[in-house]
């Protein structure tokens, strides 16, 4: 079986004011070794949530993740288990993630010196990861200031692999990075997905680079997965409202000023979900069924999944061809 | 690892990382002129201090002398109220003030640091529980509390030690605590839980560095602070015992002997000299540790 | 009809190793009514051209050239002249709505504040007026809406909140600071159709920044491209973006993640654009670029036409295909 990572039925719950708000509210992802899974959605949809409980930085309150045979468990203060230890993240901010007080070279090696290895052939080994992510070997007796954003997220990814990843949850990994930075800690995630087989789920907000480098994406809304499929089924053919209305409402810089579609409204309070389908009040293909069941999330016969009334399980998708692009003028 | 020629490619289109300019050597930070200026003057404190006996023109304990001689050329600081040499005491005075208040910032620090890792180590009731201890030991006006309790053990100078170390242990243990839980909840620790560290090991390989440094500034600083607290206690009669020659005894006598000024002005310019030592070292040690002035210090 | 003629601006910050041209010698005009964007990385001067226009310069900053305002020349003006342009004349938003915004104030209070200042409205009038600009900017339920504080409303509420305020004395020309960059895509495209919309009804000239080209080519007539502090190419929207000539230009189409469907990798510009002060001669681009001769180094580099309306900097004009004309 080539699938490193499932998650099934998943609810992360969070306590506010007293009340217990669902940041993931049952959640079903599958991921394949060498597959760059793209995991999208808008402030506040979850996905950062989701990326740390499939990780086990923040525990489950329902369902489970399940990594290499094993099921994840929430850190606590002893060691994670060894088997775990190939489960790994890439954080968001290249200036938290690395230790301001501690060299490079002590950094890269925690992996492989908690696991036992000697220091010195750690630290071989550690020059060797420099150079895959593109640095020098005089890198290891540096500190984190010394170097630039795009880099120290390059010293991060070195991290992860001393630790022999094998999955890699990458939460916004290039989001705070300039472009060319972008492009160059892009393309190695890419380069080491193929190489070492490792599967990468990629948390993004920024749908274009999604879009280049996912193989299949899974669509976030509310806390829920609206859809999944691969990068040519989500963008060319969605088969939900809002997955379609994300993508029409990306702007194209193509010289043909056309208008990005608006997508009215505001996502609800997390606190107090729509009933129904969590979309309804802004879809504008709802049904009444759609105020009041809550759509199943279905495997449809192109192996897509989705959750909504306008598809069936097992049938061919639905085409909702029904918010154009619209011209400005 | 093989890599594959087409990925060498790819990387080879990274680029060479940019080199900050100044690598941060400490040594520089330490040509600041106030550093410089506190370094030399504690220097001189211990120079004289360690080579007392050579360094003291007579006896501190002598009373051969007239009383209450003004300064001359035989006593450059005059001689006190039991005609004693004032330069003599002033010398052999430092052998008791930098000591003691460096060991009762030490052992504040031990205990502050001990009571403030527990506390935000383990977080919850723990740390609620020893909050509301820290904060009662805060809430007493700290001379007023040492006073008790040198009071209560009897005056001597090895009991103003342990009365200071009970009031200033609370600082530390707010900072340390203070810095446990900033690092606590940042990315690289949460980075090295899921490489396989236990807290434990976390503690002391990555939240370590990053609170000796801070700790140390404070330490500096506090040592100021001990001394005066340290003198103060003499000054009331709850520290040092005579025949001792400590600088806040002396200034005591001094206080009651106001028209003869020399009697107090040397040993309290001796404590003066001393604590600005302590704090312009202190200053420079946390400007070179706050990143953003460490590298206007460097360039 | 021109509205804003800049002519020849440059702005001098004074930074910690002495003075240096955010700024140098830019040229460009904008009409009643019309969408000019300004493009470029951060570092290229774009926010400060902006600043200068509003009198907002940091501390020791300095703007020579002109700056021709309806007919009257702004550049130097007394605060007193500058006070009474802000918002009456010239009104300006930012990125982040969570920081221009006073969490304290209510909703009615900093819309109203403006028109009280300006146009010595009475509080009944303001409020009045209030009502239709969270109208007009769509906002749901305005009535609640004012006695609201900005905290209680979301990302882009808060963006059109501030569009709102910006309107409030209703002002000849909106200069936005890329106003969706922390807004999500959707929100974004409700920002992007709610400025063409006011720009429709009330013949409102906008000039906004922006580093995001998809912005750019949804929203603007017209594209100004920067790169340390100077012009590099500029011209009508959709004729820029499909015929890029810069090497600078092209180079950052050519690096958005949907400028091409093959493979995973993405390209982007070798190199990094230049720090303030360290620009380099002639033209500043000329290390990272594919095609520089030594001409490039040598100032001053003129502009080449290109076609009407489209003008770029660059001696070497590698995509010409046509004889062009040297300006």
């Amino acid at each position: 079986m080539n699938e490193i990572l499932s998650v099934d039925d998943l609810v992360v719950e969070y306590n506010r004011d007293g009340t217990k708000v669902r940041a993931v509210a049952g959640v079903d992802l599958r991921l394949e070794k060498g597959e760059i899974l793209g995991l999208v959605g808008e402030s506040g949809c979850g996905k950062s949530t989701l990326g740390k409980a499939i990780v086990g930085i923040l525990g489950a309150a329902e369902g489970e993740v399940i990594f290499d045979g094993l099921p994840v468990k929430k850190l606590t203060r002893g060691k994670r288990p060894e088997h775990f230890r190939n489960l790994q993240m890439v954080f968001q901010d290249p200036y938290g993630s690395l230790n301001p007080r501690r060299k490079i070279g002590a950094q890269v090696i925690d992996g492989l010196v908690i696991g036992g290895m000697h220091r010195s052939k750690a630290l071989a080994r550690a020059q060797e990861l420099l150079a895959t992510v593109g640095l020098p070997a005089d890198a290891l007796g540096r500190f984190p200031h010394q170097f630039s954003g795009g880099q120290r997220q390059r010293i991060a990814i070195a991290r992860a692999l001393a630790a022999s990843a094998s999955v890699l949850i990458a939460d916004e990994p290039i989001s705070a990075l300039d472009t060319s930075s972008q492009a160059q800690v892009s393309n190695l995630l890419v380069n080491l997905v193929h190489e070492l087989s490792v599967g990468m789920v990629f948390i993004s907000h920024d749908l274009s680079i999604v879009r280049r480098i996912s193989d299949r994406v899974a669509v976030m809304y509310l806390g829920k997965i609206v859809e999944t499929g691969t990068v040519e089924q989500i963008w060319e053919s969605p088969a939900h409202p809002y997955t379609k209305a994300l993508i029409a409402a990306i702007p194209h810089a193509d010289g043909r000023s056309s208008m990005p579609a608006d997508l009215p409204g505001d996502v609800p309070n997390p606190m107090s979900p729509p009933s129904g389908c969590r979309f309804h009040p802004r879809c504008p293909l709802a049904m009444p069924e759609c105020a009041v069941v809550e759509p199943e999330f279905v495997t449809l016969a192109d192996n897509r999944q989705v959750a909504c009334h306008l598809q069936k399980a097992g049938q061919e998708p639905v085409s909702l061809e029904l918010i154009p692009r619209v011209p400005a003028s | 690892m093989i890599l594959s020629p087409n990925t060498r490619k790819t990387l080879k289109a990274l680029e060479t990382p940019t080199e900050k300019k100044g690598k941060g050597s400490t040594n520089s930070i330490w040509r600041q002129p106030l550093a410089i200026v506190g370094l030399t003057i504690i220097g001189v404190w211990v120079f004289v201090a360690v080579f007392a006996p050579w360094v003291a023109p007579y006896d501190p304990y002598s009373q051969e002398f007239d009383k209450f001689i003004p300064p001359s050329a035989e006593h450059w600081m005059g001689t006190d109220e039991l005609n004693r040499d004032i330069l003599s005491r002033v010398i052999y005075g430092a052998r008791i003030s930098l000591p003691y208040s460096i060991l009762l910032v030490v052992l504040s620090t031990i205990i502050g640091t001990i009571v403030g890792g527990v506390s935000g180590f383990f977080g919850g009731r723990v740390d609620a529980t020893l909050m509301r201890i820290t904060d009662m030991f805060f809430a007493f006006p700290g001379i007023i509390l040492a006073m008790a309790v040198a009071a209560a053990l009897g005056p001597e100078i090895r009991n103003a030690v342990i009365a200071i170390t009970i009031v200033a242990w609370p600082v530390y243990a707010r900072l340390v605590r203070g810095l446990i839980l900033n690092s606590k909840s940042s990315d690289y620790v949460t980075a090295s839980s899921l490489l396989g560290s236990s807290s434990i090991r976390t503690l002391f390989v990555d939240l370590r560095p990053n609170i000796s440094g801070p700790v140390f500034v404070l330490m500096a600083l506090e040592v100021g602070t001990a001394l005066l607290l340290l003198s103060g206690l003499s000054f009331l009669g709850l520290g040092a015992t005579p025949p001792s020659a400590e600088w806040g005894a002396m200034v005591s006598m001094g206080a009651v002997n106001f028209d003869r000024w020399w009697v107090g002005l040397f040993p309290g310019i001796a404590i003066l000299t001393a604590v600005l030592a302590f704090n312009f070292i202190g200053d420079t040690l946390r400007d070179a540790l706050d990143p953003r002035t460490a590298k206007a210090l460097r360039d | 009809m021109t509205l804003l003629n800049v002519s020849d601006l440059t702005v001098t910050l004074a930074t910690s190793t002495g003075d240096a041209d955010a700024v140098r010698n830019l040229s460009f005009s904008l009409d009643r009514g019309e969408i000019l964007g300004i493009a470029g990385e951060s570092g290229s001067g774009k926010t400060m051209t902006a600043l200068s226009i509003m009198g907002l310069l940091p501390y020791k900053g300095k703007a020579s050239g002109s700056i021709n305002f309806d007919g009257k020349e702004v550049l130097g003006s007394s605060k007193k002249k500058y006070q009474h342009m802000r918002g009456k004349e010239i009104s300006m938003i930012f990125q982040d709505p969570m920081t221009s915004l006073h969490p304290m104030l209510t909703v009615q209070t900093q819309l109203t504040e403006h028109m009280r200042y300006h146009d010595k409205m009475s509080k009944s009038a303001a409020r009045e007026s209030a009502l239709k600009l969270l109208d007009t900017v769509k906002i749901p339920d305005p009535a609640s809406a004012l006695r609201a504080h900005p905290s209680q409303f979301s990302g882009g509420m808060r963006q059109r909140i501030a569009i709102a305020m910006a309107l409030a004395c209703e002002p000849k020309l909106l200069i936005a600071d890329e106003p969706t960059t922390a807004l999500d895509v959707t929100v974004q495209a409700g920002i992007l159709r709610l400025l063409h919309q006011i720009r429709d009804e009330r013949n409102l000239s906008i000039m906004i920044i922006t580093h995001d080209l998809g912005v750019l080519s949804s929203l603007t007539d017209k594209i100004l491209i920067m790169y340390a502090g100077s012009e590099v190419e500029s011209g009508p929207a959709r004729e820029l973006l499909s015929n890029p000539r810069h090497p600078y230009s092209q180079g950052l189409i050519a690096a958005l993640p949907g400028a091409s469907r093959e493979g995973k990798f993405l390209t982007s510009i070798d190199g990094m654009p230049p720090e303030l002060g360290n620009f380099p001669s002639g033209c500043a681009f000329h290390p990272r670029c594919g095609f520089a001769e030594d001409r490039c180094s040598v100032p001053p580099i003129d502009a080449t036409v290109v076609s009407k309306g489209h003008r770029i900097y660059c001696p070497v004009n590698p995509f010409a295909h046509d004889r062009v004309e040297q300006s």
